[in-house]
């Protein structure tokens, strides 16, 4: 407990004293996420629908695959876009390893499968209210299932976030792609791992605090916008 | 014009026996049976929603989009979009083909036809369910479709309501439009319609002019259903 | 698909754009990094040269693979015989001596084994065992593990076989693992850097020191651009010359925890 109260006071006093290299890390840590859940959503949301709305061979396995995608390791990720963009790789030309470009790259992939599988779960059970009319009125399959997909923004925003989650929250992937750079590909996750491994457990816990609160505060800001839309939409 | 519309020994898995039929423009057509006869399955394989598992299904047009685009259909339960009243129509509209320019104004009026220009802007999930079928019927309407299918459109309405979606109907038959409904409310049926179908167990028992139908029915079922004995499936 | 993956590459590579500066990727340590070397030599070195050097610090097999790979210009790590293998299978260029550190042996300081003061870090090992003086080991696979194995090698012990209730295995880190010594007023090998940082020290002090077998030698080599075109050759050359150079040498030896030099420059020429 003692070490909790401790850890609580340094992420204050972190937090107060607007540390320029906290700063950074912070910062890093949302471009970085920010950038993967964005690619991610614009990849994953019409691909869920698509999934949701179309009948064709093999279509069940795909599901299941997406699914079990959700579960994917983040550190296996990491591993085999290193494997990807090292330069005894196949990508190794573009020079990307180490960079906040190879670990947008690593989230991106880590969390396609979440936004996609759960957007299709979501346009599946909403098809089955709107399919009748929709096709009635003359919507193709596609069109259709964005239809619907732009209907269930409600519980698309819950999807993002849950993605985002799981990008900030996640530190295998990041770690072997960026290689945790002091001032370069250091996030926060990373940064706590180091201090753990440094047995710095106050400063660790004190930056885990930090990047609690801000995933908190994003999530309010999300249901805050959330609940305004949906008063105004039903 | 998509009308007649031919139904030829169509079939739908055991729900639906071989049938065939003609659909001709003029009268209101009522397809009368109880729950279960096959009513419901048999105006979505006519509108195309369902695929006949044998023979076929044929109006005059021959290509499909542009026969359903003539074609309209309002359920038991309307689908609104969380959108407002007014986008809800607008959206069919664009779907529909309609020039942009056009879509508003094609929209408000079809809203005032039913009585619910006042509602244009509010949500439509938030409008009470009479007053959405009415919007499912002005989105219709908007579309000025030749056939308009109507499925136990007011199975899940009071009286009052009801009686609003019923004026609305002759609205649309004085217009011009094919109405084919589905019910197995006789008095609907006797208040709105011109001539009968009257399905049992997925069978046309038989076709018969309104009047006709309810003072002297052919069948055995239908007689045994206009004295209200049958048993609901 | 194909599309997609291309699009966010090039959202990957344009995030990337920070390519345009000079910079050099240096594979090293977690434990040299974490002793804040770098964190005070790199920005002496970025002043004089204006190249920025990247830090990739993992554990010290994974740093010269990623030498291996051609991912790091220049690999800096402290295993001699790992390095001079890397060196013949021909991915390094050639190698220099940089700097050691040291580790030094902590005990309590009542002493029980007697051990304070002796010059032979071997003979103290064995004492200690006789004594059946209570032992903390890392027992992580560390590079400061493999050090004190080494050193139970040198006494003639072989500790697998040969170790006792007073021999406790703790699988922690340095940090964690002086804490355990403390608290139970045993002996333990630690690397002076996280020492001199340790804080909650009790009644423990450094018993033995200076035995060079405690000597942690570091060597740089550039990573070869023969094998490996991408390398930016002439930059990291710039980054082994300027370490081993006079003017490096004596920021290295500049770089102090609480007043004490940590590293030692040993370059020779």
């Amino acid at each position: 407990m003692g070490s909790l109260g401790e850890a609580t006071r340094t992420a204050l006093a972190l937090i107060a004293g607007a540390d320029p290299t906290l700063a950074g890390i912070v910062a890093l840590s949302l471009e970085v996420s920010l950038s993967a859940v964005a690619c991610a959503t614009v990849l994953g949301l019409p691909l869920g629908a698509a999934v949701a709305v179309g009948r064709f061979p093999g279509r069940h396995a795909i599901v299941v695959l997406l699914n079990a995608l959700m579960g994917l390791p983040p550190v296996v990720v990491g591993l085999a876009i290193y494997l990807l963009l090292s330069r005894a790789g196949p990508l190794g030309e573009l020079g990307l390893l180490f960079t906040p470009g190879a670990m947008v790259l690593a989230q991106t992939v880590l969390i396609l499968p979440i936004i996609a599988a759960l957007s299709r779960q979501t346009v599946e059970d909403a098809w089955r209210e709107y399919e009748e009319q929709l096709r009635s009125l003359g919507a193709t399959g596609f069109s259709g299932s964005m239809t619907v997909l732009w209907d269930s923004r409600f519980s698309v925003v819950t999807i993002v976030l849950a993605g985002l989650g799981r990008a900030v929250a996640e530190v295998g992937a990041v770690i072997i792609v960026g290689g945790n750079i002091d001032g370069v590909t250091r996030v926060m996750t990373t940064a706590i791992a180091l201090e753990t491994s440094k047995g710095d457990l106050p400063l660790a816990l004190g930056l885990g605090i930090v990047l609690i609160s801000i995933v908190i505060a994003l999530n309010a800001a999300a249901y805050l916008v959330k609940e305004a839309a949906q008063r105004r939409y039903g | 014009m998509i009308l007649p519309l031919e139904l030829v020994r169509v079939a739908y898995r055991d729900i639906i026996k071989p049938l065939s039929i003609r659909i001709d423009a003029g009268p209101t057509t009522i397809i009368l049976g109880a729950n279960g006869a096959g009513k419901s399955v048999l105006m979505r394989l006519m509108h195309g929603l369902l695929t006949p598992t044998g023979g076929q299904v044929f109006w005059q047009e021959r290509d499909a989009r542009r026969a359903r685009r003539l074609q309209a259909m309002v359920f038991q339960r309307p689908v609104m979009l969380r959108r407002s009243a007014l986008s809800n129509l607008l959206y069919a509209l664009d779907l529909a083909g309609m020039p942009a320019v056009e879509r508003e104004s094609t929209a408000r009026r079809a809203l005032e036809e039913v009585g619910l220009q006042h509602l244009a802007d509010r949500p439509a999930r938030a409008l009470s369910g009479g007053e959405q079928q009415r919007l499912a019927l002005a989105r219709a309407w908007a579309l000025h479709p030749e056939v308009l299918f109507l499925d136990e459109p007011t199975a899940s309405l009071d009286p009052t309501a009801t009686r609003e979606i019923e004026a609305v109907i002759r609205a649309f038959d004085a217009a011009g439009t094919k109405i084919l409904m589905a019910t197995h409310n006789l008095a609907q049926a006797r208040r709105i319609g011109d001539e009968v179908i009257y399905l049992h167990q997925g069978r046309v028992m038989e076709r018969t002019p309104a009047d006709q139908f309810f003072s002297k029915p052919v069948s055995a079922e239908a007689a045994a259903f206009i004295k209200g004995e049958l048993p609901w499936a | 698909m194909g599309v997609i993956f291309r699009a966010v590459l090039l959202l990957a590579l344009s995030l990337s754009a920070q390519a345009q500066e000079r910079f050099i990727t240096v594979s090293s340590t977690t434990s040299t990094e974490q002793s804040g070397l770098f964190k005070y030599l790199l920005p002496i070195f970025e002043k004089k040269t204006g190249i920025k050097v990247h830090v990739v610090a993992v554990g010290t097999g994974q740093a010269l693979d990623i030498g291996r790979r051609g991912d790091a210009d220049v690999v800096f790590v402290h295993a001699k015989p790992l390095e001079e293998k890397f060196l013949a299978e021909g991915h390094g260029v050639k190698r220099f001596d940089v700097m050691y550190n040291d580790f030094v042996l902590i005990g309590p300081r009542p002493d029980p084994a007697q051990v304070i003061g002796m010059k032979d870090v071997a003979q103290a090992f064995r004492t200690i065992k006789a004594a059946q003086a209570p032992f903390v080991s890392r027992a992580d696979k560390s590079g400061t593990y493999f050090a004190e194995l080494e050193l139970w090698k040198a006494a003639g012990i072989d500790i697998a076989k040969d170790k006792g209730p007073w021999y406790r295995e703790t699988g922690q880190g340095m940090g964690p693992a002086l804490n355990t010594a403390a608290a139970m007023n045993a002996y333990i090998l630690a690397d002076r850097g996280t020492w001199l940082s340790f804080k909650n020290r009790g009644e423990l002090d450094i018993v033995v020191e200076g035995d060079t077998r405690l000597f942690n030698q570091y060597g740089v080599m550039l990573v070869n651009p023969a094998k490996h075109p991408n390398v930016k050759a002439d930059l990291g050359q710039a980054f082994v010359d300027w370490v081993i150079s006079a003017d490096g040498q004596h920021a290295i030896a500049g770089y102090q925890i609480n007043g004490q030099q940590l590293f030692f420059p040993n370059a020779t020429r």
